[in-house]
């Protein structure tokens, strides 16, 4: 038996006015209106991964603030006091180990950001495939959870520069806006990633070394003033160093790394305006941040609605 | 039951179509993509939706049937918002439950406590009316004990259980429910079954998808029949469940009355030629109505000389359970002698009690005795459907004759204790 044309009566609606009917269902999106909703869902995964996270180790929280200590530890007997990089005695290398404490921390929020959103929205697939949700929630749930951990890292930073001797100055009210640039940059790559990774599965190892490139890539272990003295001073600079230490300081996070060294810990150091050569020169930094974030956030709000089915 | 009332329909969907691209072969990782730049063009599209119109109207129990596959499932999804449509516009008024593909989307490392918590609020709760909700959404679930254990820890049912409780515990207006009862031990499928009825009678609006005809005619007001994602029926539940039998089991019917060799067995010294159902004006047909007289016959030809052959059918419905069995010879009666190359019609005649459904004749032809000494056996030469009002659930539907009466009026007066 074959199936036959359905007789067309019985299929038409029973009664199309089109006005007064309820809200229109578009699919999903990456966002939603109901901002409440938005952040009570963003808060509640990062609450809830970070239960998983340390649920059933025995030392549960404190291993969040033990990770950037004890890669502190290795790294600054390995390259500090074994290899000399950066505790030299040079002012700018006042407070070294602060500095390096400090970046490390920063350097962990991105990484956990950035690493921890790639494989969100795919390792999500339970909900993803089965609840109407903005779909933005999850990377930036991951965001929030790296940013809680920053806090409370941030916190140990500040015991231990005090302990070293560093004074509190009136430049530390620039934190917020060093941890803006900071959060938006890796918001930016947090959502592109999370988007990409749905299509290609590589994403994952290339993000994995391009994390190490930027890690030694920046100030962290290697301050600024020894690659600035390395690419730009007399008498070894040529056009080639000069182009490498543009390309240098394109990167946001060198500019949130060094400020935060200059404004937090020491003004020997070069601010991020003194790096760059001038405070206008700021802007490329933060072109470059606000260019990731808008690419991120299109990328993503582009492919959210077919997520479900691409998964 | 209240009968739907004439408010704006809350869900309205007209003329929706969805089509998936299925990539002939996915590529993955960028070195594929970036060895072979022009594969992405290369993409099957499949349409698992077309130009579905229907509205829902408030307080209707609305059933979407239709066998694995026809799209009930994405046409749920795209209700629910979690696919986006290609044509095609979709209206939703109230706040939106969805129970879909056996779960709500739990986290399988979380305890039960932290995942309903969690839903509520993808369900639209604020983080304090959720975590009121708990307590009832567990205690429906009967998961109690288990509130602290993870979910990788629960049984299949204790899932279903609790992603159920969730779902209806949101005190959503639009209520989308995918397969419920296909798991779940018969208590809770009771308790859904109660809660369906609460449900309605509260003059919530519900949207079910079920390959299930019975709960079907038991729940919904309205119907609609996919098949291959189009739509097919749209109307009384009793009728979708026809159209459904028909064509799902109607299909197989239609092409195989002319025997298979496999399945076969016997020693070969007759054949079964042809098998078929006949109904009472003498045709055949893929589908027959409970109530008729109808009749299962084969053609058998005999290979050799055969003396007092015994000829049996068993009709076996979709579990395998024989539910009709006859034969020609009981005990010594004799049926003849028969010479090499003649040919005799079978015939077993009975008046239709079968439950709706499918089912399955399998007819065998034996030598003098028992019926165990087979020549020939076939199985699945073909198939037939049983259509009826309504699947009581019985495995036959013989006419029984209810009466309901206070029994103490029967007893002689001054017995009653």
């Amino acid at each position: 038996m074959s199936v036959e044309a359905p007789p067309l009566e019985t299929l038409a609606p029973t009664a199309p006015p089109f006005e007064g009917l309820g809200r229109p269902i578009r699919g999903p999106r990456a966002l939603t209106h109901d901002w409440r909703r938005f952040w009570h869902l963003t808060y509640n995964i990062a609450r809830n991964e970070f239960k998983l996270k340390f649920f059933g180790s025995v030392l549960g929280y404190v291993w969040q603030v033990l990770n950037p200590l004890l890669l502190f530890g290795v790294l600054y007997i390995f390259f500090v006091v074994i290899s000399k990089v950066g505790g030299g005695g040079k002012p700018s290398e006042q407070f070294y180990g602060v500095q390096l404490l400090g970046s490390i921390v920063l350097f962990t929020f991105f990484g956990e950001a950035t690493g921890g959103a790639v494989r969100s929205v795919v390792d999500r697939e339970n909900l993803v495939r089965k609840i109407q949700f903005p779909r933005l929630v999850i990377p930036l749930a991951i965001v929030l959870l790296a940013f809680f951990n920053l806090v409370m890292n941030l916190i140990v930073v500040l015991i231990f520069a005090l302990i070293s001797g560093v004074q509190p100055m009136l430049s530390w009210l620039e934190l917020p806006l060093i941890l803006l640039m900071l959060v938006l940059f890796s918001t930016g790559l947090a959502m592109l990633l999370s988007a990409m990774f749905v299509h290609f599965r590589d994403i994952q190892p290339i993000w994995t070394v391009v994390s190490q490139i930027v890690f030694y890539g920046s100030p962290v272990i290697i301050p600024l003033e020894s690659v600035r003295e390395k690419l730009l001073l007399p008498p070894n600079n040529s056009q080639i160093d000069t182009i490498l230490y543009h390309i240098y300081m394109l990167n946001p996070l060198v500019t949130v790394f060094q400020q935060f060294r200059h404004a937090m810990v020491t003004h020997a150091t070069l601010s991020a305006g003194q790096a760059l050569g001038s405070w206008a020169a700021l802007l490329e930094p933060l072109a470059v941040t606000a260019a990731v974030f808008a690419l991120g956030f299109w990328v993503f709000n582009r492919s959210a609605p077919f997520v479900a089915e691409n998964l | 039951m209240t009968e739907p009332s004439s408010a704006p329909p809350p869900i309205v969907v007209d003329g929706v179509s969805k089509t998936f691209r299925v990539p002939e072969e996915r590529v993955h990782t960028l070195k594929e993509r970036a060895l072979h730049p022009l594969r992405r063009s290369r993409h099957e599209s499949f349409e698992a939706l077309r130009d579905i119109s229907f509205d829902v109207r408030s307080g209707e129990f609305f059933g979407i049937a239709g066998r694995n596959g026809s799209g009930k499932s994405t046409l749920l999804k795209c209700l629910a918002g979690i696919y986006g449509i290609d044509r095609g516009r979709i209206w939703m008024d109230g706040r939106l439950s969805t129970f879909i593909e056996l779960g709500v989307g739990f986290n399988q490392d979380l305890a039960a406590r932290d995942n309903v918590i969690l839903n509520g609020i993808m369900m639209g709760l604020s983080p304090r009316e959720a975590r009121r909700r708990v307590d009832e959404v567990i205690d429906f679930a009967e998961l109690r004990e288990f509130e602290e254990l993870k979910l990788k820890n629960y049984s299949s049912g204790m899932h279903v259980r609790l992603a159920f409780s969730v779902a209806i515990q949101v005190d959503a207006d639009v209520l989308l429910v995918d397969e419920v009862l296909a798991v779940g031990d018969a208590a809770f499928q009771q308790k859904c079954f109660d809660v369906f009825h609460r449900l309605r009678d509260d003059g919530r609006t519900i949207v079910f998808v079920t390959h299930d005809m019975g709960s079907l005619n038991r729940f919904c007001h309205r119907a609609l029949l996919l098949e291959r994602g189009h739509p097919v029926h749209l109307g009384e539940p009793h009728e979708v469940a026809d159209r459904y039998l028909e064509i799902n089991f109607g299909h197989n019917a239609d092409a195989s009355s002319a025997v298979a060799t496999e399945g076969r067995g016997g020693d070969g010294e007759a054949r079964v030629l042809e098998a078929w159902i006949e109904d009472e004006r003498g045709e055949r047909p893929a589908s027959v109505p409970q109530g008729q007289r109808i009749a299962l016959k084969a053609l058998v030809r005999f290979e050799v000389d055969v003396e007092d052959p015994v000829a049996s059918v068993y009709v076996l419905n979709e579990d395998h359970v024989a539910i009709v069995v006859a034969t020609s010879s009981r005990g010594d009666e004799r049926s003849g002698s028969f010479r090499a190359g003649e040919e005799i019609l079978c015939s077993f005649a009975f008046e239709n009690v079968l439950a709706p459904g499918r089912y399955n004749p399998l007819f065998t032809i034996a030598h003098r005795g028992t019926g165990m000494d087979l020549m020939d056996r076939i199985e699945g030469a073909f198939s037939f459907v049983v259509t009826g009002p309504e699947a009581m659930g019985g495995a036959v539907d013989l006419p029984v004759e209810v009466g309901i009466s206070r029994s103490d009026a029967q007893l002689p007066a001054g017995t009653r204790t």
